[in-house]
């Protein structure tokens, strides 16, 4: 039987997309949480310290976001479901504990409730400038999982999403959400425990121990041991063998470790990558959108169809891996397409790389927190 | 009591605790590492703790690679982070014995924030860290620990910086206990460092090693018995500084115990937040 959860199931409530991201990781099994406090994200923080002693789990509040990320690692290798919140300019600093968990592939959720950059930028305002930074910020060749809520019941459903790809796939996942969503309050359902399907990732025979980090299914994804049963396992951030040793100086051990890590991710992609398509099947003109922008995209499309417009939107949940097979063909069945942003164009760019030259890839941009009207978008719809 | 004649011999210390098919380990020909990790694996052993609840934590560095060798789980995760890695570990499973097996460079430059905050939160973590005098991993540049006017590769021309009393700060920081011993106290290290391992809270035991291949070659010290003399002119035991002035402890570092106290470690005191929660819950 689930434990008593402490806020009420089977309701709906009206709360902000923090709120719904600490329910929901609680609801999801995360029972460690290690934050620091930075605006947008510090609700989140906030909630779980409430939350988390109630059930049972660890909230500590670390000395910066590396320690953070680290924290929750450390957990996630002792056998319990770790997450940490942070806005952009923590979120660079995590970068180099999030590489860490791709190489060791170490379950975790890193949620970014994006403001206003670079730098110190816009605390308080929101915006989508960590795209590329949140799939190609790690360095060296890597894959990794990407999620993007445009509602806070969306927050909350993709936050458990999240610790199930984790799960499953051993591997970081980037909750990137913003501080219009972040701090937005909304109607949410918060199912009972038992509506919630709930992975937790396997463990290994004791055949496989041998070698810890083989492909021992063709999955490309070996069980994980956990600390202190007996496992004895050796995990670095090292380029390692299948033992899990350190081997830094073969060009083949370096290949197939990380061509594995990349393939886990992208040859599942059709599982991993979802998104609703509105209006699309006649649609001449394609809006591309995610997140915030995506909601203003679909009050865009009623005033386009209510023009007359043959206009379609194609909302992305998943921001990587990309089904760039589906979206090629999704793209290039249009005249025209529109990608509202909160950026100079980041998404805009992954479209065009797959747009054909026939297809004319327009970008609406707004900085400075400022969201894309509906009118912004059906302006650049109709020039 | 721990006595010298009563340890295990290295040899079976090695086939009981060490990967054998990760030997020979990298270090150099008379570094300190080595023998650091033998005095830990001798206090591990009279310890009596169960070896499937030992779980050994490192950052980037000579001394980091040392998890990679003993036969235990173990996470050597990024440069300085250790001790940010064994809070999660700790208090997700308060069932685990973390050890921490850290450099100088790795746990007091960038990992200095780390340090400190894991002292000042008495995080149940036993806290090994192997001070060399030097970057030895990178070619033998200075370190937060080298002291005053010695040569690195950083510091072709004499370090301009002075050092940070490692013991003196986590001691300062919070820890429960804190001790440091050069290499050649073989019988109180191992004391110290068991000691260190029942303890609650924060426990540190620094030594002192030599690294002949880079800080010894530099300042004119390439034998390694030349840096174990060296070290042995250079410290003074705690009992006897107490007595010394200000100007004859200038330049020495102060070995022994520093610290020895038992404050409520990290783990109760989150155990106590959880039950003040809860309390709260109830009576609202």
């Amino acid at each position: 039987m689930p434990e008593k959860l402490p806020f009420p199931c089977g309701v709906y409530d009206f709360i902000h997309g923090d709120e719904a991201i600490a329910r929901a990781a609680i609801m999801a099994g995360c029972r460690f949480f290690a934050g620091y406090p930075i605006t947008p994200a510090s609700e989140i923080l906030e909630v779980m310290s409430l939350l988390m002693p109630l059930v049972d789990g660890v909230i500590i509040q670390m000395e910066d976001e590396l320690a953070s990320l680290a924290a929750a690692i450390g957990a996630s290798w002792a056998g319990v479901k770790s997450m940490t919140a942070t806005s952009s300019p923590g979120f660079t600093l995590m970068l180099e504990n999030l590489g860490y968990a791709i190489m060791t592939e170490t379950p975790v959720v890193v949620v970014n409730v994006q403001r206003s950059g670079p730098s110190t930028g816009q605390p308080t305002m929101p915006s989508q400038g960590d795209i590329l930074q949140a799939i190609w910020g790690v360095h060296g060749d890597h894959s990794l999982i990407v999620l993007s809520p445009s509602t806070v019941e969306e927050a909350f459903n993709m936050t458990i999403r999240a610790f199930n790809l984790a799960e499953r796939y051993r591997v970081p996942v980037v909750l990137l959400t913003d501080g219009e969503i972040g701090h937005l309050r909304e109607k949410v359902y918060i199912p009972f425990p038992e509506e919630v399907v709930i992975e937790s990732r396997k463990t290994p025979k004791s055949n496989e121990l041998k070698a810890p980090f083989k492909d021992w299914h063709g999955d490309g994804i070996p069980p994980m041991p956990v600390f202190g049963r007996g496992y004895r396992v050796h995990v670095t951030g090292l380029t390692h063998d299948e033992k899990g040793y350190p081997e830094t100086t073969n060009p083949l051990v370096h290949e197939r470790l990380v061509k594995r890590l990349v393939e886990k991710i992208e040859r599942n992609v059709r599982e991993i990558f979802t998104y609703k398509q509105i209006l699309a099947d006649d649609a001449k003109v394609l809006m591309v959108a995610h997140g915030i922008t995506a909601r203003v995209s679909i009050e865009a499309l009623e005033h386009l169809r209510k023009k007359g417009i043959r206009a379609g939107l194609l909302k992305l949940d998943v921001l990587w891996p990309l089904d760039f097979a589906l979206l090629e063909q999704v793209v290039n069945s249009v005249e025209r397409i529109v990608v509202p942003e909160m950026n100079l164009g980041q998404l805009y760019h992954l479209i065009k790389e797959i747009a054909s030259p026939s297809v004319e890839v327009v970008l609406v941009s707004r900085l400075g927190g400022e969201i894309p009207t509906p009118t912004d978008i059906v302006e650049a719809v109709l020039k | 009591m721990i006595s010298a004649s009563r340890l295990t011999p290295a040899l079976e210390l090695k086939r009981r605790y060490l990967r054998q098919e990760r030997l020979p380990m990298i270090f150099c020909p008379g570094c300190g590492i080595g023998v650091a990790l033998k005095y830990v694996l001798w206090a591990l052993e009279e310890s009596g703790l169960e070896e499937d609840k030992v779980v050994w934590v490192s950052g980037i560095g000579c001394s980091s690679r040392v998890p990679g060798y003993v036969n235990f789980d173990s996470l050597h995760t990024t440069h300085g982070r250790a001790l940010a890695f064994a809070t999660g570990i700790k208090l997700a499973n308060p069932e685990l014995k973390v050890i921490a097996f850290m450099g100088d460079g790795d746990a007091i430059a960038i990992g200095g924030n780390h340090l400190i905050h894991a002292a000042r939160r008495n995080l149940d973590v036993t806290t090994i860290i192997v001070n060399n005098f030097n970057y030895g991993m990178t070619g033998g540049q200075i370190a937060p620990s080298t002291p005053h006017l010695y040569k690195g590769s950083s510091a072709p021309y004499g370090n301009y910086e002075r050092p940070f009393d490692i013991s003196a700060l986590v001691a300062s920081a919070g820890a429960n206990y804190v001790a440091r011993w050069t290499i050649l106290e073989h019988v109180h290290a191992v004391r110290s460092i068991k000691k260190a391992l029942l303890k609650q809270g924060f426990a540190l035991v620094e030594l002192l090693v030599p690294c002949p291949t880079y800080f010894g070659r530099r300042n004119g010290m390439r034998r390694p018995i030349e840096l174990l003399r060296w070290l042995r002119e250079n410290t003074v035991h705690v009992s006897r500084a107490q007595k010394m002035s200000q100007e004859e402890l200038k330049g020495k570092i102060v070995i022994g115990e520093i610290v020895d106290r038992n404050e409520p470690g990290l783990v109760q005191m989150y155990m106590e937040y959880v039950k003040r929660a809860k309390l709260a819950m109830k009576s609202a």
